[in-house]
């Protein structure tokens, strides 16, 4: 047996090594924050928020890349929801292990982990030159809607893997069918889950750079249909940093990314407890 | 409800060994043994719900109302609605208690607002349980007491109108106070209903149940009226049993 003196000493080691890895995380999270909307705030003015980018985002707002950011979201989540939840829900309740499950789900895991500009490649071959959708809204948002499908299938899964096995037997037991039971009894329990995994997926469109600039391309002009190509927020800091244009102008487009994940996170956030509160 | 030549099996383990059993319309039937004797699991092929586990098989007939309930083209759907189920724990869905009640009933069809209503108080009422939560039905039910839980429970099985109710250890999870409430319900239910109820409860078998069986090690050992098998068990095994000598 180990003396009382070591086991006390190893225990407050193991609580300064805890704390100081829970403070550098928020130092980092404070330091980037701090840099970005110390040179960003200043440029955030509102009408840096309705007008479109003018000789080539030296001047004029971030107007467009603001509604290509969330065009693309949109169709990304749209398109990417209904067939995430839908292949969880047939791995967890349709299936049972065999050889198609593993397979789907040893491909979803393979998805998770390719680099964006591989989508990037893959949405550019195939939706933009062998569909021939061009640079557009569509072609982008489906490479995003591919990005993030593994991230919907995993986070629906994990929260319908955690509702009781007894809500099943239940359904089933006062006559419910499988598809009942699926909609009544399993989803609107794995509803926050699944809603987790959207706002992720939401994080992650709206942080993606290389994927779009291969297929919604990088237009500055305002948009009329699924087929125009656009330009991003994200797209549009790298731009304007990486070619030297205006660090000014970069700096503003980050804090006001910044903004709208918040923005969005909040939005979210408050959606889902009343939610919860609501069916309590 | 009767079995005849039933055998169950899990894999290569066989469960339930030539289970031949007749279950009396409107009466408590209890089922009594050791832990894994298979009487739990005999309780689930009356509605067919080992169905759901994986890897398991049956041989032999269940039939209810004459109709066997393994045949070809089984409606297992309607099948579970006629024949309900509690369960050992307490398991009311985390919503309110009203909605609790009305699933079987929405999940059945009946969308009038009027009618679902008219059901949950029905059902309440019956459970016994209505006095006690007629001003909390848009409560959480999860912050009932258990047993009034377990009585929720079987309000929402009741509200699904069975023929027949399965009950697997239903008052395991609950005090003795909560247990005896369920047992008194028992007694009102068995007017309407058919009632089939698995303890490891010596004293609930033998007050609350007109028959019994005596379950060990897959088999159905022995099976008379309530009265006969606690004071004259044929079986020395299950004297055994009932007097605490072992299980």
């Amino acid at each position: 047996m180990r003396s009382n003196r070591l086991r006390y000493v190893t225990q407050s080691v193991a609580k300064i090594l805890i704390w100081i890895a829970a403070l550098s995380t928020i130092a980092v999270m404070i330091l980037i924050l701090f840099q970005i909307l110390r040179e960003g705030l200043p440029i955030l003015r509102l009408s840096f928020f309705t007008q479109s980018p003018k000789s080539m985002g030296r001047e004029g707002g971030i107007l467009t890349p603001i509604i290509g950011t969330v065009a693309l979201t949109v169709v990304a989540i749209i398109v990417a929801t209904p067939l995430g939840v839908g292949t969880a829900v047939f791995l967890r309740e349709y299936t049972r292990e065999s050889r198609i499950s593993r397979v789907i789900r040893f491909g979803t895991d393979c998805l998770a982990g390719v680099p964006s500009i591989i989508f990037g490649l893959f949405g550019f071959v195939f939706f933009v030159i062998y569909l021939n959708m061009g640079w557009s809204i569509l072609s982008g948002g489906l490479t995003l809607a591919a990005m993030i499908l593994p991230t919907i299938i995993c986070t629906t899964e994990e929260a319908i893997k955690a509702i009781p096995y007894s809500f099943r037997e239940v359904s089933y037991s006062l006559g419910g069918t499988k598809w009942q039971t699926v909609t009544r009894a399993i989803l609107p329990n794995a509803l926050p889950g699944i809603f987790t995994g959207i706002i992720l997926s939401v994080g992650r469109s709206i942080g993606e750079t290389a994927a779009i600039i291969l297929t919604a391309g990088s237009s500055l002009v305002m948009p009329t249909s699924l087929f125009s190509p656009i330009r991003t927020m994200a797209v549009h800091f790298y731009i304007l940093a990486r070619e030297g244009i205006s660090m000014e102008m970069a700096y503003g487009t980050g804090a006001a990314l910044i903004l709208l994940v918040l923005f969005v996170n909040t939005i979210a956030n408050g959606l889902l407890n009343r939610y919860i509160r609501h069916r309590s | 409800m009767e079995s005849q030549g039933l055998h169950f099996y899990y894999g290569a383990f066989q469960a339930l060994k030539d289970i031949n059993l007749v279950i009396k319309a409107r009466q408590i039937t209890a089922l009594i043994g050791p832990s894994g004797c298979g009487k739990s699991t005999f309780l689930r092929t009356l509605n067919r719900l080992n169905d759901l586990i994986p890897h398991t098989r049956v041989q032999g007939t269940v039939r209810l109302e004459g109709e066997d309930i393994y045949q070809p083209g089984m409606d297992v759907v309607s099948l579970r609605q006629r024949v309900g189920m509690v369960f050992q724990r307490p398991n009311p869905f985390p919503k309110s208690i009203f909605e609790n009640v009305a699933f079987g009933p929405r999940v059945l069809g009946v969308h009038s607002k009027v009618e679902i209503e008219e059901k949950v108080e029905q059902s309440l009422k019956a459970a016994a349980l209505w006095p006690e939560v007629s001003d909390l039905l848009h409560k959480d039910a999860l912050g009932l007491a258990l047993g009034q839980q377990q009585r929720l429970c079987i309000a929402r099985v009741l509200a699904v109108e069975p023929e027949v109710i399965l009950m697997d250890e239903p008052c395991s999870a609950l005090d003795p106070l909560a247990t005896l409430k369920i047992e008194e319900l028992m007694q009102e239910l068995k007017k309407n209903y058919t009632i089939v109820i698995v303890t490891h409860n010596m004293q609930q078998a033998a007050r609350a149940s007109d028959w019994t069986g005596f379950f060990l090690l897959g088999e159905l050992l022995e099976y008379g009226v309530t009265g006969d098998i606690f004071t004259r068990p044929k079986d020395s095994r299950t004297e055994n049993y009932i007097t605490g000598r072992y299980g």
